[in-house]
C-alpha cells in the first residue's frame, strides 16, 4: 500500500518534470526539470529494490550529465525560445496521432494485465551481486562498453582540437 | 518496532543532528577566525563575549538585519534558489553519517546515525555531486561577469576533483569490502600488535588518505583551491551579487561541507569513534562520541591551519594538478589495493 503509494507521488513528479521540460521556454529551466525527472526516477529504481542503480543515476545522471547540459546552456547564453503561432500540421496530424498512441498502449497493458509485475528485491539490489553480474556473466558486453566510451572521448578531444595546433604553425 | 516509533524517534535524530551541525558551521567559523588570526599575529575576535565565543551570534543577528536587496538584473528564480541548493544539499551528507555504536535508551535501541543504508559512501558521493548546482546556478542567474565566470570555475573545478575524491575511496571501500560508513568503521576496531589501532591509514591507506584530503579541499573550494571566490581575482566570484541571507547560506553551505569532509576523512581513514574506553560506565558510553569529535575536530584544525599557510593555485595549475596528478594517482593508489586484496585473499 505504502508502495503504491510511494510509486504514484515519484511518478507523478517524474511526469510533471517531462511536461514541463517541453512546456518551459528559457533552456536552463528546462535543464533543471530533467534533474528533476532524473531524481524521480532514482526514487522509483530505490522502491524497485536497485539501491545501487539508483545511486548511481544520481551520481552519473542527475550529478554529472545534466551539469554538463547546464554548463553548455549558461555558456551558450541561448535565451528564451520565441513564441510562435503554432502549425497546422503539427494540430493535424498531432492530436490524432496521440490518440491513437495511447489507445494503443492501453490496449496492450490490457492484453498483458495477467502476466505477474515485478517484485521489489526481485532483482540484483546490493553492489556485490551487480558487481558479481558484471565482472562473471557480463564481462564482455562491459569490457566492450569501455572501449566505446574510450572512442567517444578521443571523438570529443579531436573535434574540439585547436586547428591550428593541426598545422603546426602559431601565431604569437 | 512499531512504525510510530521509529518516525518519532527519526525525527528526534533529525532534529538533534540539524541544531548540532548548525551550531557547529557557526562555531568552525568563529575557530577559523581565531586560528587564521593567530597565525598571522594577530588575536582573532576578542570583544563579543569571552574569547569572543559570542562572535557567531553577533553575525548571525547581523545577517539577519542586513538589508537583503535582490539586483534588478538577475534571473529571479534561480537566484533565490541556488543558496537553498547549495545549503540543502551541505546539510543532507548528516543523514548517513554515523557518529557512534547502538544506544540502548528506555529499551529502544537505535544507531548514532540517522539513517543506516548500505549504501551509505555513494549516497555521499551523489550529494556531493549535486552540490555543484547551487554553485553553477548561482553564477550565472546572478547575471554579472564576475559571476558567472567565478561559477563555471567553481563547478568545473568541483566536476574534476570529485573524480579523484571518489577513486581514492574505493582503496577503502576494498580494503572494508561494503558500502556502509558503520561497516567500514567497524573494521577497523581493535588493533595490530596491541597498540597500533587498525585504522584504515595504516591498513595501506596512506597515498589514498592525502589524494582524499587533497580532493576535498578542492571540493570543498578551500585554500590553496579557493580562486573561484578569492576576493582579488574575481571580485567574489559566484556569490558576489548575494547580500544578507542567501550569502550566509552560502557561507553556511561552505562550511557544512567542510564539517561532513572532516567526519568521512576521521570515519573512513582513522578509525571512526575507536578510542580507549575507561573509566565508569557512564564515561564508556560518552567516550566514543567524544573521541569521534576530537577527530573532527583535528582535522578543522588542519584545514583552518592549511588555509592559513598556503597561496592558492592559479586555475589552470588546479586544473592540471586535478586531472594530471591527483586522477593517475588515485588510478595507481586503486590498482595497487586491488592486487594486495586479492593477493591476500
Amino acid at each position: 500500500m505504502l508502495h503504491l503509494v510511494l510509486f504514484s507521488i515519484f511518478a507523478v513528479i517524474c511526469v510533471a518534470g517531462a511536461v514541463n521540460l517541453l512546456v518551459q521556454r528559457h533552456p536552463i529551466n528546462s535543464a533543471l526539470s530533467l534533474v528533476v525527472v532524473m531524481g524521480s526516477l532514482a526514487a522509483e529504481y530505490l522502491l524497485l529494490g536497485a539501491e545501487f542503480v539508483a545511486a548511481v543515476q544520481v551520481i552519473v545522471y542527475a550529478g554529472a550529465v545534466m551539469v554538463l547540459f547546464v554548463f553548455v546552456i549558461m555558456l551558450l547564453n541561448a535565451g528564451e525560445e520565441e513564441r510562435t503561432r503554432g502549425s497546422r500540421v503539427a494540430l493535424l496530424l498531432g492530436i490524432p496521432g496521440m490518440i491513437i498512441g495511447s489507445v494503443l498502449m492501453a490496449w496492450v497493458l490490457l492484453e498483458h494485465s495477467g502476466t505477474p509485475s515485478v517484485e521489489a528485491g526481485a532483482l540484483p539490489g546490493p553492489p556485490k551481486t551487480i558487481g558479481w553480474l558484471l565482472f562473471h556473466d557480463y564481462l564482455l558486453p562491459f569490457e566492450v562498453t569501455s572501449v566505446l566510451v574510450l572512442i567517444a572521448i578521443m571523438g570529443a578531444v579531436v573535434l574540439a582540437a585547436r586547428p591550428e595546433s593541426a598545422k603546426g604553425t602559431r601565431e604569437v | 518496532m512499531s512504525v510510530t516509533a521509529f518516525i518519532v524517534i527519526s525525527v528526534v535524530k533529525i532534529v538533534v543532528a540539524i541544531i548540532v551541525l548548525l551550531t557547529a558551521v557557526a562555531y568552525t567559523v568563529w575557530l577559523e577566525r581565531k586560528v587564521v588570526g593567530h597565525i598571522q599575529n594577530r588575536w582573532g575576535p576578542t570583544r563579543v563575549g569571552p574569547f569572543g565565543l559570542l562572535q557567531p551570534l553577533a553575525d548571525g543577528l547581523k545577517f539577519i538585519f542586513k538589508e537583503d536587496l535582490t539586483p534588478p538584473h538577475v534571473y529571479k528564480p534561480l537566484y533565490i534558489a541556488a543558496p537553498m541548493i547549495a545549503l540543502i544539499f551541505a546539510l543532507t551528507s548528516i543523514s548517513v553519517i554515523p557518529v557512534g555504536n547502538w544506544v540502548n535508551v528506555a529499551g529502544i535501541s537505535t544507531p548514532l546515525q540517522i539513517t543506516d543504508v548500505n549504501i551509505g559512501l555513494l549516497i555521499i558521493f551523489g550529494i556531493t555531486s549535486l552540490g555543484v548546482y547551487g554553485v553553477a546556478l548561482a553564477g550565472w542567474s546572478s547575471n554579472s561577469k564576475y559571476s558567472l565566470l567565478g561559477g563555471l570555475r567553481a563547478s568545473a573545478q568541483m566536476v574534476s576533483y570529485e573524480i579523484a575524491l571518489g577513486l581514492s575511496l574505493i582503496g577503502v571501500l576494498i580494503t572494508a569490502g561494503s558500502f556502509s560508513l558503520r561497516e567500514i568503521v567497524d573494521a577497523q576496531s581493535g588493533t595490530f600488535w596491541g597498540f597500533i589501532p587498525r585504522w584504515n591509514i595504516f591498513q595501506g591507506q596512506i597515498v589514498a588518505f592525502f589524494i582524499y584530503l587533497t580532493a576535498a579541499y578542492a571540493e570543498t573550494n578551500r585554500v590553496p583551491f579557493d580562486l573561484p571566490e578569492a576576493e582579488t581575482e574575481l571580485v567574489a566570484g559566484y556569490h558576489t551579487e548575494y547580500s544578507a541571507m542567501k550569502s550566509a547560506m552560502f557561507f553556511m553551505a561552505e562550511y557544512a561541507n567542510m564539517i561532513t569532509v572532516a567526519c568521512l576523512a576521521s570515519l573512513l581513514f582513522l578509525g571512526g569513534w575507536h578510542g580507549p574506553l575507561f573509566g565508569p560506565p557512564i564515561l564508556q558510553a560518552i567516550l566514543p562520541l567524544l573521541w569521534f569529535v576530537l577527530r573532527v575536530f583535528v582535522f578543522l584544525f588542519i584545514y583552518i591551519w592549511v588555509r592559513g599557510t598556503l597561496p592558492r593555485f592559479r586555475y589552470d595549475q588546479l586544473m592540471a594538478f586535478g586531472w594530471k596528478f591527483l586522477l593517475p594517482l588515485a588510478i595507481a593508489n586503486l590498482m595497487i589495493t586491488a592486487l594486495i586484496v586479492a593477493v591476500k585473499s
